[in-house]
């Protein structure tokens, strides 16, 4: 009698601790929407939602590649680099139009992944190390490119950056596009599969056969091409290219989102949609907490105490 | 460049040698010990021929006392990367380190030098017990605690617009900026701290602890290692560092400055990585850091010497040469595996 109970008692609780890294980040911005319609003055207006939504989008896409990264058993802390690369070469490539300098950041992108993917898949680097030499390296790079802060004048670049199709803006549109299409390839594609096969045990994967290199490379691509996007977003909403400051810390905020919504560091499983609100959730609460007037400090501590929760919470999982 | 040495070792026509495995796996050994070291005298060397400037006293002293607050983090580091582990907090326990003790020296300098250590061995503790108790992966919980105390430092200085001075002539001041022989104090603080660090990793039982940790966690436990314990008392150790080397870097600057620290930890990692150690953890050595630690200051310093190259070059460098050790270290690595 006593053991039973004391057989299931756990269970119970594993069972509470799944739900809660499976859903707590939807209950999470769900409690967040809540407080703040019951307690922020102007939080429920078109403008509010528009101002979170176009602020939220840059750091989601650069999510969306870090969830892939993380969800191989890896991560890529050379993101916030890769948008100062970006914004760099949108500037210096403006003069041939912007879609030929958006296809030269997303190149610079590809490239940086390519060599951050084969520091991985061919040499055998860990993923921290690899990505923390390109990090530094192409932030100088950006730099060498475009020593200071320059403003970005396109009418392309304006629009993108602030115009909207049916009242949604652009940054908003692109960036669900983005979500849906990289769910789409976890869920759905070949490549999607192989990558989580890889991140849940890389040696059974490599005797399975799975071209294990091929898709580790592609996967960092994949995060370079999404935070060059991003990269090249945030210039035309802020119509300025600046590589000193562009990008800083956003590996943080872009692990914070993957993990708060429930993606395991131990790779072999990506949630999108966890990713999303992840990322929404932090956006809310550095809101919540300038609405209030509480200085920029406390969003600091309270977004270390959400990580190391939602890290705890995905532990408990980890070891069943 | 510690894999061309390795070649021209390997390939060399020495005298006979009946365990050929055995002497490649030596020879490998010394490359990965000792490149970063050659490096150092390779640069210093070319440097000294190329700038006049160089090898003068005021350049080395300045080169000495900038590296000595880096050394002192990367030495805690050191530990830490031993286990197996990452500290990715290091940069901002600095910055907080040197706030605290700006403002405790107002009360003196046990108190200027104490609150520093404490406040930063607590964050470095919380780290270690989320670590090795609660068993969350290092760079996250480190990760989390740069911002933590990133948020504690501009939460006790108005949000980084209030920078607290320390009184020239208070004794602690003297501890930043005196000369002993002609060497600052914080320099002979450090060497002091390494040699200190030196035998604790290589002599000490806690040292063996740490580099049985490293190598295989749960061989280390059934040995009866206590696994759990070394892990606490290495990122308590890394946060101590830190907190001391921001205190004596606020002693030099005679404030507390509050930007100071972002992008230390990569610096840092970077300098014991090149030193040799392996981040797979089990294997490294203390002086190897702060080789490390030398040769990237030597390098900045020729970079701001060739002068019309900016800081931006210095970045790409380092970076550079970052990956170029990791695949060197990488491969000899795998090459002393297969032997």
């Amino acid at each position: 009698m006593t053991d039973l109970a004391l057989r299931r008692a756990p269970a119970d609780r594993e069972r509470m601790l799944g739900l809660l890294q499976d859903y707590g980040v939807y209950a999470g911005v769900t409690v967040l929407i809540l407080a703040n319609i019951a307690f922020t003055p102007h939080f429920v207006s078109a403008e509010n939602f528009r101002t979170q939504a176009v602020q939220v989008a840059p750091v989601l896409i650069v999510a969306l590649g870090m969830a892939l990264a993380i969800g191989s058993e890896g991560v890529d802390l050379s993101v916030g680099s890769v948008m100062a690369l970006a914004t760099s070469l949108v500037s210096l490539y403006l003069g041939y139009g912007p879609w030929i300098a958006l296809i030269v950041a997303m190149l610079g992108g590809a490239a940086v992944g390519l060599a951050s993917g084969s520091l991985i898949a061919h040499i055998g680097v860990q993923p921290i190390v690899a990505t923390l030499a390109l990090m530094v390296a192409v932030r100088g790079i950006a730099l060498v490119m475009l020593p200071q802060l320059k403003d970005v004048r396109d009418p392309g670049m304006a629009t993108l950056g602030s115009g909207d199709l049916l009242g949604i803006p652009y940054l908003v549109l692109i960036a669900a596009a983005l979500a849906l299409l990289v769910g789409f390839t976890v869920r759905r594609t070949t490549f999607g599969r192989q990558l989580l096969a890889i991140g849940d045990s890389r040696p059974a994967a490599q005797l399975a056969g799975l071209p294990v290199r091929r898709v580790l490379i592609l996967v960092y691509i994949c995060s370079g091409v999404l935070a060059a996007i991003a990269g090249v977003l945030a210039t035309a909403r802020l119509q300025a290219s600046d590589p000193t400051s562009l990008g800083n810390l956003m590996e943080l905020s872009a692990i914070t989102a993957v993990v708060v919504g429930g993606t395991p560091l131990s790779g072999g499983r990506i949630r999108v949609g966890g990713t999303v609100a992840g990322a929404v959730l932090i956006q809310l609460l550095t809101a919540t907490l300038i609405k209030h007037d509480l200085p920029p400090s406390w969003t600091q501590i309270a977004q270390a105490v959400v990580i190391v929760l939602a890290v705890y919470a995905a532990r408990e999982r980890g070891k069943r | 460049m510690t894999t061309v040495q390795a070649r021209e070792n390997t390939s060399s026509p020495a005298e006979e040698e009946p365990h050929g495995a055995a002497r490649a796996e030596r020879l490998s050994a010394l490359a990965q010990q000792h490149g970063a070291l050659v490096t150092l005298m390779l640069v210093v060397a070319v440097a000294s021929f190329g700038f006049d400037t160089f090898l003068t006293g005021d350049n080395l002293e300045n080169m000495a006392v900038s590296s000595a607050f880096l050394a002192v983090v990367a030495l805690g580091m050191t530990f830490v990367i031993v286990t197996g582990g990452i500290d990715l907090s290091v940069g901002s326990l600095f910055a907080l380190g040197g706030v605290l003790a700006a403002w405790g020296s107002q009360y003196g300098t046990p108190v200027a030098l104490l609150l520093p250590l404490a406040v930063c061995g607590l964050i470095g503790l919380v780290n270690g017990l989320l670590i090795a108790r609660a068993r969350l992966a290092p760079f996250i919980v480190t990760l989390a605690a740069m911002l933590a105390a990133r948020g504690i430092l501009l939460s006790i200085t108005d949000e980084g617009s209030t920078t607290y001075l320390v009184d020239e002539k208070s004794f602690f001041a003297r501890l930043g900026q005196d000369k002993l022989l002609g060497v600052g104090v914080p320099v002979w603080i450090t060497v002091a701290l390494f040699v200190l660090g030196a035998i604790v990793l290589r002599r000490s039982r806690f040292g063996q602890y740490v580099y049985a940790v490293g190598g295989n966690e749960d061989a280390a436990a059934l040995m009866g290692a206590p696994v759990a314990r070394t892990k606490i008392a290495v990122y308590t150790l890394s946060g101590l560092c830190a907190g001391l080397a921001g205190a004596l870097n606020a002693a030099w600057l005679v404030s507390g400055v509050t930007i100071l620290g972002t992008g230390m930890e990569l610096e840092a990692i970077s300098a014991v990585v090149i030193g040799g150690t392996l981040l797979t953890g089990g294997f490294g050595f203390i002086s190897g850091s702060l080789v490390g630690v030398l040769l990237l200051k030597v390098i900045q310093n020729v970079i701001n010497q060739i002068g019309s190259l900016d800081s931006a070059y210095q970045q790409v460098v380092s970076g550079s040469f970052l990956a170029v050790v990791v695949i060197a270290q990488t491969w000899l690595g795998r090459r002393r595996r297969m032997l």
